[in-house]
């Protein structure tokens, strides 16, 4: 049973101005087969959250700890994390001219697994997975993002979510952006590879509508760089009822206390 | 980018001759000089002496002949003339031109392979390939040594002829490498030609293509990888002089280093009876680290307007931070970041160069380049080599 531990976790962006405090003291554990929602307004820090999982050179932990079974991941570079078993599914996917999509994903998953997959096996493997996410065969050719829609670039990420089979995935916003027929076929994807009980879930959300396709298991406020309330799937259910306006006046306070 | 209007020829060369006195010494500020360093050119524009001796080695399949003939041989007509200090230089230097020659109307299959060794020092060479009328023939051009060299390369296709030709300049990193390939085509004929350079300390390739009948078509390719502070200059001129011709220039660099330097000059003339021409000429960079610099300067010159069409386009791009933290975020290490996108850049030009196992040859050289490691090639080699 994996579990990603996050500790105390600081982090800051460099600026012109010098370090900007972005995560203020993170505390959460995810394990295998749980799906935790964290959900809070625009600016807290959530995507900051993601990147420092994945480890963004762009972001210096100051302070805490994420261990991966007990091993250190602040420790590793990037690539190692995600051969350990993170996935870090962006909300802005990068494009890479010139490389296709198909010589992309054999190599990252022969990274990830340690071995090449078998040509005739591979390319099964992931003319079945795009079928299921209704990309057209034709995306195999072509360049890794380039001149993709917004959706598609989003079923691009679960995609490789199936192949990889990460231990812990981390949804960065997957839902922004996407209209309703786009949102169930990512969230359809997503609970694929949730029933298979092999990965925990970190989604990161803005709005309470993707979390009607995905049920989580618990759900987190976030507010000025840290997690200020826990709960159930209440707890989204009261965000949507009420904005977020509570949980910011209350961590400003005690922010200040 | 809409093409560049310019008073007529004037990337045409002022000043052809035989005469290296004919030509000023460079100080640097010529257009055509001014991306160069001079200083590591190893004198070639003074009066330099031959040190040493360019080995040109010809393993001709059955049918082609090889003979070495006096350079006076074929001035003149026979041959286009120099068209700067240096190539006047190496054509004066230079007793003997190595010749090959295709018989018209044979069909060579096997590839004609031509090795130029430049020992260290300074050397000199000719080489001269004609392909008879209505003849077929691939060869591949290999530079290889430590030397300083200066030389020319000319390909004649006679009259419906298809010629195959591959330059790969891949000396040793102390070798400066200035060499002149110039491609003639008859009625009909058609080349493509492929200029590839990934070796040498300097090098400075000046091809070009001129029309001595309607109908010629020359596809231009062009691949350079430059590292480590090298200097890769890349000059193409296509001299449309003649009606209903074709030119299709496709140069793509890689590069990446503090100080390496990539250049790619090209310039396109139509010229006034030249109608119904068709052309069209691109260069792309990629520059994969900070400190390397890539210079890209298309010319279209026009001095008629009936043509089928013109166009030029030139676009230097970076694989920046973004792209290796998402490539490394899906597990994939740095080195082999590097190399899925070197492969995937370089794809469309080794696709097209009609000289069997180039491709694979070029890329091993550039993994290597690259820091290749075994889990690259098992990911790389298994029967998914770069784009399909």
């Amino acid at each position: 049973m994996s579990t990603l531990e996050i500790v105390d976790l600081h982090a800051s962006v460099e600026t012109d101005t010098g370090d900007q405090p972005i995560l203020r003291g993170v505390d959460l554990t995810i394990t295998q087969g749980q799906t935790h929602a964290v959900m809070g307004p625009n600016g807290s820090g959530k995507s900051t959250l993601a990147y420092v999982i994945a480890g963004h050179p762009k972001y210096r932990v100051t302070q805490g700890s994420i261990t991966l079974d007990g091993t250190d991941v602040l420790d590793m570079s990037v690539d190692e994390r995600a051969r350990a078993g993170l996935f870090l599914a962006m909300q802005y996917p990068v494009e890479i001219p010139g490389v296709s999509v198909s010589n992309f994903l054999r190599t990252s998953v022969t990274a990830v697994r340690g071995e090449a997959p078998k040509l005739r096996l591979w390319l099964k493997e992931m003319k079945e997975a795009m079928a299921a996410l209704s990309i057209d065969p034709s995306f195999a050719e072509r360049s890794v993002n380039e001149g993709f829609s917004g959706g598609e670039k989003k079923r691009h990420e679960i995609l490789q979510l199936e192949l990889i089979k990460p231990k812990i995935a981390v949804l960065d916003e997957t839902d922004s952006g996407l209209d309703v027929d786009a949102l169930r076929v990512v969230s359809e994807g997503v609970n694929r590879y949730r029933e298979s009980g092999q990965t925990g879930t970190l989604l990161i959300t803005h709005y309470t509508r993707i979390l009607r396709y995905i049920h989580p298991d618990f759900v987190h406020v976030f507010v000025d760089g840290r997690i200020v309330e826990s709960g159930g799937p209440e707890l989204a259910t009261a965000l949507e009822d009420e904005g977020y306006e509570k949980f910011i006046g209350a961590a400003r306070a005690g922010a200040s206390s | 980018m809409s093409p560049v209007m310019v008073p007529a020829t004037d990337h045409a060369p002022l000043v052809v001759s035989y005469d290296p006195e004919a030509f000023e010494v460079p100080t640097g500020r010529e257009e055509e000089w001014r991306f160069t360093p001079l200083a590591r050119l190893a004198g070639l524009h003074e009066h330099p002496q031959a040190t040493s001796t360019a080995r040109i080695e010809v393993s001709a399949p059955s049918g082609v002949t090889v003979t070495d003939v006096d350079v006076a041989e074929l001035e003149g007509d026979a041959s286009a003339p120099p068209i700067d200090r240096i190539s006047a230089i190496a054509w004066a230097q230079a007793s003997t031109i190595t010749r090959v020659v295709v018989p018209a109307e044979s069909q060579i299959e096997d590839v004609i392979d031509i090795v130029v060794d430049t020992p260290a020092g300074v050397s000199f060479g000719q080489l001269r390939i004609d392909i008879g009328a209505f003849a077929q023939a691939k060869a591949l051009i290999r530079f290889t040594g430590a030397g300083v060299f200066a030389g020319g390369i000319q390909v004649h296709v006679a009259d419906q002829a298809r010629a195959a030709v591959a330059t790969v300049i891949d000396p040793a990193p102390t070798a400066v490498n200035v060499s002149r390939l110039h491609v003639r085509l008859g009625r009909d004929a058609s080349v493509t030609s492929s200029v590839i350079s990934l070796g040498g300390d300097l090098v400075r390739m000046n091809a070009s293509v001129e029309y001595t009948a309607p109908g010629g078509d020359a596809e231009f390719l062009g691949l350079f990888f430059a590292d480590g502070g090298q200097h890769h200059e890349h000059r193409v001129f296509v001299d449309h002089s003649q009606p209903h011709g074709r030119s299709s220039v496709t140069y793509k660099g890689a590069l990446e280093g503090e100080g390496t330097h990539t250049v790619w000059i090209g310039d396109v003339l139509v010229r006034a009876n030249a109608i119904g021409i068709d052309t069209y000429e691109v260069n792309r960079n990629l520059v994969l680290s900070d400190g390397a610099r890539a210079d890209s300067v298309p010319n279209l010159e026009l001095e008629t307007g009936e043509v089928v069409g013109a166009g030029h386009a030139s676009a230097t791009g970076r694989f920046d931070d973004e792209q290796m933290f998402y490539l490394r975020s899906r597990g994939i290490t740095e080195e082999l970041a590097r190399v899925l996108v070197v492969r995937g850049f370089f794809a469309d030009i080794l696709g097209r160069t009609r000289i069997p196992g180039l491709a694979e040859s070029v890329m091993t050289t550039i993994d290597a380049r690259l820091g290749v490691s075994d889990l690259v090639a098992e990911v790389l080699g298994d029967g998914d080599d770069g784009q399909s």
